[in-house]
């Protein structure tokens, strides 16, 4: 498989007002081509400050992030995020279908195109129906799904998704879960899920990155070696469900006491 | 509002016209019998008001006065919505503009008037057009800045990281986004530009609605400026409904947004 998304030594200090506040210190990862991969870490672990380096929409004070062979410097255009705040990354202005079109439209595609792009995308995530309404008029789980539908009708080379599920309730999480896993089988792109959830990284993931409290460096590569078909009950009461939520669970613990990897090279 | 009935629309009418029928029937009886030249009955005023707003004065004075009221608004609104998003978006360039911005805003237009005549002269367009620019600009950019800076950052990111280009982000997000802002200081504006188009007719000018009605006061032709007064209301109520009309329909989305964020 080859790597499409090569991190390697990233570092970002926040300077400002005289003090530095170092996020990350050394953060190298590779994501394969259509793996799935969730990171997860304490909360102010800077998964958020890694999301925004990675998507090149904030600055690394050291190393570099690596997408399909080119260096990533601003947001690149194989790229394609999935926030929090769905109510906020939603334009409001927009109905639900001219917000998956307009990046379409910035691709230069043609009117069809894009509405067949955005039909399928709205198709997949089952919300072709409330296609010309606005975000807001719709609930936080479906207006989550229309961002979702966004990135994927971009057809981005990397899928990535910033706690996209914490703001919403518990059975609708349960839903954009299998929704995400389904998405992946289904059109073969590359998913980066950063959670500070510990169960939804171990039930997404093909691999669960752990990471370090502040300045964070990666702890663990954790191997999922779950079957590939997921589902909320049966996985979740498996055995090795348990096992692995259980080690990521320790490591998380170890992390918040600031335990931390032996340095490199030793 | 969306759902009105055809009781709920009666309803609506009625309440909106009941408070003017109130006042212009006060008006009528209060002023019946009145003998005092200043204060003619309103009866006499109304019966004044088709012969003195006739097709020429409607040709000479009303209209080229509102032409250049819309001239003045619409520059106004360009610059004002223009320099706002330049200003707004740049931390350095609206710390810069900052004082100069409040000191020029608080300059009442009227008192340039004469400035600008010298520069612009005195009987022609220009200067009114330019009067009633300088008037309404600075609530069209002081919103404008506002609506700008407020802009969601999440939206900007979502904008960024999907490649929208300068003039889509422009366009789509950053305008739009400020449009609500944007449509509160041309509310306001719009009510200056009002002032300022009569304002700006009282020096030097022999022709439009606000010279009219000055000359009429000269004249004691009293009757007809009562009807100049009146008229000036009506165009202001005019402009009033035209601009919810299109605001309501640009703003749709951002009724329903805080309409659904109440709810929530």
């Amino acid at each position: 498989m080859s790597v499409i998304l090569d991190v390697d030594g990233l570092a970002k200090t926040y300077t400002g007002h005289g003090r530095e506040v170092e996020a990350i210190r050394d953060l190298t990862f590779r994501i394969h081509k259509g793996e799935l991969v969730c990171i997860v870490g304490p909360s102010g672990a800077g998964k958020t400050t890694l999301l925004r380096c990675v998507a090149g929409l904030l600055g690394a004070s050291g190393g570099t992030v690596v997408l399909d062979g080119s260096t990533v410097t601003q947001p690149p255009p194989g790229m394609a995020v999935v926030f929090q705040e769905y109510g906020r990354s939603l334009f409001p202005w927009l109905t639900v279908r001219k917000n998956v079109e307009l990046p379409l439209r910035e691709k230069g595609l043609g009117r069809a195109e894009r509405t067949a792009k955005a039909d399928a995308a709205l198709d997949a995530v089952g919300l072709r129906d409330s296609a010309d309404a606005h975000p807001w008029q719709l609930s936080g789980g479906m207006q989550q799904r229309v961002a979702i539908a966004r990135a994927i009708a971009y057809e981005p080379s990397v899928l990535l998704m910033d706690e996209p599920f914490a703001a919403v309730d518990a059975q609708t999480r349960a839903d954009l879960e299998d929704l995400v896993r389904r998405l992946w089988h289904q059109l073969g792109v590359t998913v980066l899920f950063v959670t500070h959830d510990i169960d939804e990284s171990v039930y997404l993931g093909q691999r669960v990155l752990v990471l370090s409290n502040r300045p964070t460096v990666v702890l663990e590569d954790v191997p999922i070696d779950l079957p590939d078909e997921r589902d909320q009950l049966g996985t979740r009461s498996s055995a090795r469900f348990a096992e692995l939520r259980s080690h990521v669970y320790e490591l998380i613990q170890q992390a918040k006491k600031g335990h931390r990897p032996e340095p490199a090279g030793v | 509002m969306a759902h009105l009935g055809a009781g709920g629309l009666v309803k609506r009418v009625l309440t909106t016209l009941a408070l003017p029928a109130v006042l212009v029937a006060a008006w009528w009886f209060a002023s019946a019998h009145s003998t005092s030249f200043f204060w003619p009955p309103l009866r006499t005023i109304v019966e004044a008001f088709p012969e003195t707003w006739t097709a020429d004065p409607w040709l000479h004075d009303v209209l080229p006065s509102l032409a250049r009221l819309a001239i003045g608004y619409l520059i106004a609104l360009a610059a004002g919505a223009g320099l706002g998003v330049a200003i707004g978006s740049s931390r350095t360039l609206r710390e810069i503009c900052e004082p100069v911005l409040e000191f020029l805003r608080a300059v009442p237009p009227p008192v340039l008037i004469p400035v600008i005549a010298l520069f612009a002269g005195y009987t022609g367009w220009t200067s009114k057009i330019i009067t009633i620019a300088l008037g309404c600009v600075w609530p069209i950019l002081l919103n404008t800045i506002e609506g700008v800076r407020s802009l969601d950052e999440v939206l900007r990111d979502t904008a960024r990281s999907y490649g929208l280009g300068r003039v889509a982000t422009l366009w789509h997000v950053v305008l739009r986004g400020a449009s609500p802002r944007i449509a509160t200081g041309a509310r306001q504006a719009l009510s200056i530009g009002v002032i300022l188009m009569v304002i700006s007719e009282l020096f030097g000018a022999n022709r439009g609605l606000g010279a009219a009605i000055v000359q009429f006061q000269r004249g004691f032709a009293i009757p007809q400026m009562w009807t100049g007064i009146i008229l000036l209301g009506l165009i202001g109520v005019a402009l009033s409904a035209l601009f919810r009309l299109v605001e309501h329909r640009a703003l749709a989305w951002y009724r329903g947004l805080r309409q659904a964020e109440r709810g929530a």
